[in-house]
């Protein structure tokens, strides 16, 4: 601890001690423990407190304390707790109403209990209860009496100790401990109703990831009996957690599996006329294959629904997932889903008839399905299902119900399924499914792209983007997009009212161009009028557009149009470039101007090779890439980003400029010392705009004098000053020291005021 | 003071099988109520369109023969594009006239602008000479639906009137639907403007909460409902009983000020019609789809045709535009809205301030007109005119955009546009109006190159807001027409679509007589001061008094009060004793009543005080036997009633009488 921070803490001790001074918020105390924590692990925390006993007795008055406010008692916990992870030296206290205080105290155990169980548990694989310090068997002993407890808040408080514990603690004791507390847990499972559902799951999960299944694998008995005793919902995030685990016997994954296909395997029932397709759950779990599972009430049908949907959507990509993935029948789940949403898939049964009545128009349920139904693309299925799939998401973009967030999925999960599967390998075109929807996608893409709601202008535009950038050279593709007004569209969509819209269509008019998509439109009311060419629509976009998005979304199409020589670019780069900048260099909004210097990277890398390789371009190279540069007036644009306010633009140039210096002056490199070109103008212009007067204009630049300027510049320690955030000195703990006391001191004043 | 009744029924009188254009009467507490006079007017898409200039197309239709070549009726019925269409002035399918002598009907009930079409020919050719009650902006809206209607047919005069095809025998042999066309020979050719100016006549201003009196027997209450501008939800209420009437209502934010539901709580009977007619599409979702639709075909250089009334929709939709066309680039692009009432729509609209939601109203007081319809005409983006001929032809710039009537394409200038652009691919038709069948109305003008959308946008109650609504105000008993209490026919499983309440509805349809279920069967009853005065009550329970009244009981304007009754005169003259004793009821002395229950442990204990001995008690269900063994004789004492049962012992018997009298009370 530095010295000026040693002085301040005995004050902000006192501060907080006293329940009259109304101590800062949460904010400042967490920045407070943070600095602690850092504290304590550099040095020994007992020294720590033998040198500033004002800790102690803060520690000491806040145990001792009445009218503490549970803040600061929640912060002298944690302290406390902070401490005790080194030190051995604290009681423990717990059952606070404050949610605060009662979380930090059960963290306080934790840490207590840690501690006490090392020294002992060293050397011994499993130690006996009798062996444990007295601490510790105190606290067990409280968290068993917790356990037999009949009070809700008890029994929940001890599972969220045993959650920590059991999460945080790796030493073998912690097989001892569940030994000792699992028949207890066991008890709580023989309960009606079960108390604490949700956090004996949670204990369940994080003993179950902890070192005790490989002592004890009744665990598992365990966890595949709290399975079939929780209901649907809760047994779903028990059921996923088993999921992801590494190891775990294979019938509790097939049984906790099978409690995530259970809801879906109701809804494909529910639609089922002829048990024709294969069901979900096949086998032992047969029986309970059954609609009237389902919770009665639509609130915890859909909740069910979707945590089902949500569990399987993030099982799909893990290598360790359920095999066979049964990946034909889920799909025709999620499809039958969305038609009982849309209301287009006729129940089975009475009881499917309810689930219908309840799925209709369901907005959550829709987008959950869609998103899984996205995710299921990485995947194959039979052909007539991906017709299906390929059926119902047209269903719904062409729907006018839609919601503008479901529209959106549903934008997403067709791109996911087109680009899955667009194209056989050695083929040279569209799949023949992929082409089928084709016409009917960019017929329904036309309308949305009319949309009176900007979402779904948007959404819609951001799909053209996508499936042009897969797409774009493919020539069924070509074809039918030609044949639309999807071009002209997009256009006229960059003078959208809305600034989100705008920018998307910047994207898509990039993308659209890139690929030579953006002929130019014969307009049947003025065909005399020449059309601005898309560059020059950028442009435009550029330098008048009062929203910060579309200029940003100029610039990134720019930079790419310029990395993939887009033709109209390619005609010639140097006049693109400079306009660029220029234009740039005046934007108001930072990130314009971090994306102007990527463009200008961009553009570095086009004349003197790729960043990274190491080698210095040839002298010749170096002579014309930095006559370009001059005519580009790259340099004005770099300078002057180097002393831009905000930090990101300076780094960028800075970056920028060290890799033009390393790659133009490598080190070792001749210096003309007889012939230094004048350059104190130059450095004159950057001393006055790092000084803030950015007026003055840096002129006519040599080649040489740049170099020059380069070499004379300490790059390095302007990348290092910048590499600090600029509120480093503000965030020091010294700063916050006297802004915690300050804000007090303020109030003092105001009190003497009163006099 | 409340007296049960149990002697007035009431009933529901079922006019027409419409959902959305109801007409039905309520017989309640002895006043006859007409709630709406909805005409139905998807009669007319039997009719050939009437053209507003001269059709080749139309006029060289081939006439319908029969199948063995018999063409007797080719004059009547002409074929188009495999439909046979009667050729004719189109005539409408009126409300029930035989069900119920409408000459009784006291006063009408108007909710709504569109459910008031039928009322000339119910108030002109019934005997009807009550009163009919709407808001302002429903009389003067409904004025102009009337106006514009008459104009549209009148302006078009057809020489023949087809009648041969209505005979029965005759009609079994067309082609459907004209085979399955109902009630045919009750079918109506429309009125004319004297009658309805004389059926307006019969109109009585109405606020929302003004309370009306009928007959001092029941107060009727128009509500604010929503749907459109001074559309109602009506209340009809005695003081023990409750009737909400609930026509076409809108839980949406459009211009209309926002519906009451409140006031329609406690209900005996919540009569539910004109829900909308497309449950399943989301009105938001169909304005979307009618801008996007717009758009791409004026972008196509194509125009586009709106079917319309000249009210209603038609405000909401110009302002989604007056925000769209500015985004989407149309603002060059001419609206032309035509209709013979198309200039007073447009004003009416911005003068009805009370009659619109907050937002509107605030903009009264800036001021400003509340729509922004007023600024499209200002910057001549909106053109509007009573017709195509004069000014429209010299003004007429195409692509532009066309709103005018009628929705059923069978007369108005939507029969000149969907002539003239029907050929092209690239024109579009947009069917906002959800009243009749897009492709029934479409049919005389096949075949068509022109795109048609169908976006209905019906603002009206889906069945979420329905099962809501109900579950909010929780009336005892719904009433509702027979559509509402199924699925709709094409999409049966579709449970969702159907009114779902405890206990189920009750349904109707035309033609039918429903017995309202009441359970409150209270009158109130006036107590005169002087005969008040003369009571002398008796507390028989902490907070309840009892007192016997001797009155008469005069019922006048359906009031009922009690009166003192006349004192007996003395006999003075023997004509007026015999007067006298004509017009006053009889005065028996009557015997006190008594009140109370005996307590049969101190019973048993007076018994034995007063010498009665071998005292038995036994229990029954309904109270208890005490066995008076000696002297062979048994009291029944139940909840109601005393029976001391000895054999003939008459000394005996009032002894024991005169001990259970002291355990009760009398007065």
């Amino acid at each position: 601890m530095d010295p000026e921070c040693a002085r301040l803490l005995p004050a902000l001790c006192a501060v907080l001690a006293d329940p009259r001074q109304p101590v800062a918020d949460d904010t400042c105390l967490e920045k407070l423990l943070d600095w602690f924590k850092a504290v304590t692990e550099a040095g020994s925390s007992l020294l720590l407190l033998q040198e500033h006993p004002c800790l102690v007795e803060l520690l000491f008055h806040a145990l001792r304390a009445q009218d503490l406010s549970p803040r600061t008692l929640s912060f002298a916990l944690r302290l406390a707790g902070v401490f005790a992870a080194q030190e051995n030296c604290f009681q423990h206290l717990q059952g606070d109403p404050s949610l605060f205080v009662a979380s930090a105290a059960g963290q306080l155990l934790v840490h207590i209990l840690d501690l006490a169980m090392r020294e002992p548990a060293e050397g011994r694989v499993c130690p006996q209860a009798w062996d444990w310090p007295v601490c510790a068997r105190k606290i067990v002993c409280h968290l068993e009496d917790c356990l037999r407890s009949d009070a809700a808040p008890r029994v929940t408080q001890a599972l969220h100790v045993l959650t920590t514990t059991f999460g945080h603690c790796h030493g073998l004791w912690t097989q001892g401990l569940w030994v000792q507390l699992s028949p207890l847990v066991a008890c709580l499972l023989e309960k009606d109703p079960m108390p604490a559902p949700h956090t004996l799951v949670d204990l369940l999960l994080s003993v179950a990831r902890s070192s005790v299944p490989s002592s004890d694998p009744g665990l598992w008995e365990t966890v595949a009996q709290t399975l079939s005793r929780l209901s649907p919902t809760q047994a779903g995030p028990l059921a996923a957690g088993i999921l992801k685990l590494q190891d775990c016997p294979q019938a509790l994954r097939i049984q906790a599996f099978n409690v995530l296909l259970q809801p879906l395997a109701c809804v494909l029932e529910a639609a089922t006329q002829a048990p024709a397709t294969p069901g979900l759950l096949e086998g032992a779990a047969g029986d309970l294959m059954a609609v009237d599972t389902l919770p009665p009430s639509k609130s915890a049908c859909v909740g069910l629904l979707c945590s089902a949907l949500a569990h399987l959507e993030l099982l799909q990509p893990l290598p360790q997932r359920p095999s066979p993935w049964p990946q034909a029948p889920l799909l025709a789940a999620a499809v039958t889903i969305l038609r009982f949403c849309n209301g287009s898939a006729a129940p089975s049964s009475e009881a499917g008839g309810r689930l219908c009545t309840m799925l209709v128009g369901c907005v959550r349920v829709q987008r959950a399905a869609l998103d899984f139904l996205g995710v299921l693309s990485q995947g194959l299925g039979p052909q007539e299902l991906v017709t299906q799939v390929f059926a119902v998401l047209l269903e719904y973009l062409m729907s006018p119900d839609s919601s503008p967030m479901v529209l959106k999925k549903a934008f997403q999960a067709t791109l996911r399924w087109l680009l899955s599967s667009a194209m056989p390998p050695g083929c040279c075109d569209l799949e023949p499914c992929a082409q089928l929807v084709l016409g009917e996608l960019l017929a329904m893409l036309q309308k949305r792209l009319c949309s009176p709601c900007w979402e779904v202008r948007d959404s819609g535009l951001e799909f053209l983007t996508q499936v042009t950038r897969h797409w774009g050279g493919q020539a069924s593709f070509r074809q039918v997009l030609l044949a639309s007004e999807l071009p002209e569209l997009t256009r006229q969509l960059l003078q959208d009212p809305e600034s989100y819209v705008r920018a998307s269509a910047v994207a898509a008019v990039g993308q659209l161009s890139s690929w030579g998509l953006l002929a130019a439109p014969s307009s049947p009311e003025q065909p005399a009028i020449p059309q601005e060419t898309p560059l020059e629509a950028l442009l435009l976009i550029l330098t008048t557009d009062s929203e910060g998005f579309p200029r940003r979304a100029v610039m990134r199409v720019f930079t790419e149009w310029l990395r993939d020589g887009h033709a109209e670019v390619a005609e010639d780069p140097e006049r693109f470039v400079a306009q660029v900048l220029r234009a740039a260099g005046k934007d108001g909004d930072w990130e314009v101007r971090v994306q102007g210097l990527e463009l200008a990277l961009v553009f570095l890398e086009r004349l003197l090779g790729p960043r990274g390789s190491s080698a210095a371009a040839p002298p010749s190279v170096t002579a014309r890439a930095l006559r370009a540069l001059c005519q580009v007036q790259l340099f004005e644009f770099a300078f002057r980003s180097l002393f831009d306010c905000d930090r990101p633009v300076a780094q960028k140039s800075c970056d920028l400029l060290l890799f033009l210096r390393a790659t133009a002056t490598p080190p070792g490199s001749p210096q003309e010392a007889g012939d230094r070109p004048n350059v104190a103008s130059v450095e004159a212009a950057l001393r006055r705009w790092r000084a803030g007067e950015q007026g003055q204009p840096l002129g006519e630049l040599a080649p040489e004098a740049i170099l020059a300027v380069l070499r004379s510049m300490d790059l390095e320690a302007l990348r290092d000053t910048l590499a600090k955030s600029s509120d480093h000195v503000e965030r020091s703990p010294q700063s916050l020291l006297q802004d915690m006391l300050a804000t007090v001191g303020v109030l003092g004043d105001n009190e003497a005021d009163c006099y | 003071m409340e007296q049960r009744n149990g002697f007035m029924g009431h009933f529901q009188y079922c006019l027409s099988g419409h959902p959305t254009l109801p007409c039905n009467v309520l017989k309640f507490k002895s006043t006859t109520i007409m709630l709406d006079c909805g005409l139905d007017m998807t009669s007319t898409l039997n009719f050939l369109p009437l053209p507003l200039v001269q059709s080749p197309r139309l006029s060289s239709l081939p006439g319908w023969s029969l199948k063995d070549g018999n063409a007797f009726l080719d004059k009547e019925l002409k074929e188009c594009s495999g439909h046979v269409f009667v050729d004719s002035v189109p005539e409408f399918c009126l409300p029930e006239t035989e069900l119920i002598d409408l000459s009784t009907v006291d006063v009408i009930l108007i909710s709504n602008y569109h459910c008031m079409m039928a009322l000339p020919y119910i108030t002109e050719h019934t005997g009807f000479t009550g009163t009919v009650y709407a808001t302002e902006p429903t009389v003067q809206i409904g004025r102009l639906l009337m106006e514009e209607l008459v104009n549209f047919i009148e302006r078009v005069p057809k020489a023949q009137s087809a009648s041969l095809w209505k005979n029965k025998d005759i009609q079994r042999l067309l082609p459907s639907p004209l085979k399955d066309a109902v009630e045919v020979s009750t079918w109506r050719r429309c009125y004319t403007m004297q009658e309805v100016n004389s059926a307006l006549s019969k109109i009585q201003l109405v606020g929302y909460s003004q309370k009306i009196e009928l007959f001092g027997a029941v107060q009727v209450t128009p509500l604010s409902s929503g749907y459109a501008l001074g559309s109602s939800n009506w209340i009809i209420q005695s003081h023990y009983e409750k009737v909400s009437y609930v026509s076409g209502s809108s839980l949406l934010t459009t211009h209309p000020q926002p519906m009451d539901q409140a006031s329609l709580k406690n209900s005996d009977v919540l009569i539910l019609t004109g829900l909308t007619q497309i449950p399943t599409a989301n009105p938001d979702g169909m304005v979307g789809e009618f801008c996007s639709n717009l758009a791409l075909t004026v972008r196509n250089g194509g125009n586009v045709l709106v079917p319309c009334y000249p009210s209603g929709v038609i405000y909401d939709l110009l302002e989604c535009l007056y925000q769209y066309i500015d985004s989407a680039g149309l603002s060059s692009i001419p609206f032309y809205f035509i209709s013979p009432v198309a200039n007073s729509s447009l004003e009416f609209s911005q003068i009805f301030a009370e009659w619109l939601c907050h937002n509107k109203q605030t903009k009264v007081y800036l001021p400003e007109p509340p729509f922004p319809h007023a600024e499209l005409i200002q910057t001549n983006k909106l053109k509007h005119y009573p017709s195509i001929h004069g000014d429209f032809s010299n003004d007429f710039r195409q692509p532009c955009v066309v709103f005018t009537g009628h929705p059923s394409l069978r007369f108005g200038d939507v029969v000149h546009f969907m002539e003239l652009w029907g050929k092209s691919s690239l024109n579009t038709v947009i069917f906002t109006e959800p009243d009749f069948s897009y492709l029934e109305a479409l049919a005389p003008y096949q075949p068509l190159a022109m795109k048609c959308v169908y976006c209905p946008i019906d603002t009206r109650l889906n069945f979420i807001q329905v099962s809501k609504l109900l579950k909010e105000v929780q009336p005892l008993h719904v009433v509702c027409p027979e559509q509402y209490t199924q699925p709709p026919p094409a999409q049966s499983h579709r449970m969702d679509l159907m009114v779902d309440c405890q206990p189920p509805a009750m349904s109707y349809r035309r033609a039918e007589v429903l017995a309202l279920p009441f359970k409150r069967r209270y009158e109130k009853i006036e107590i005169m001061p002087e005969l008040a005065d003369s009571l002398v009550p008796m507390e028989i329970k902490p907070g309840i008094s009892l007192a016997t009244v001797s009155a008469v009981l005069r019922t006048k304007d359906n009031k009922h009060v009690l009166q003192p009754p006349p004192r007996p005169t003395q006999p003075t003259g023997g004509k007026k004793r015999k007067r006298a004793s004509d017009d006053i009821p009889d005065c028996k002395v009557l015997k006190p009543l008594l009140s109370g229950s005996i307590p049969v442990d101190q019973f048993v204990q007076t018994l034995e005080k007063h010498g009665f001995s071998d005292i038995k008690v036994e229990d029954t269900a309904k109270g208890h036997i005490v066995l008076l063994q000696e002297a062979e004789t048994l009291i029944q004492i139940e909840e109601d009633s005393t029976h001391i049962i000895c054999d003939d012992d008459e000394v005996l018997r009032v002894r024991l009488r005169d001990l259970v009298l002291k355990f009760l009370q009398k007065f």
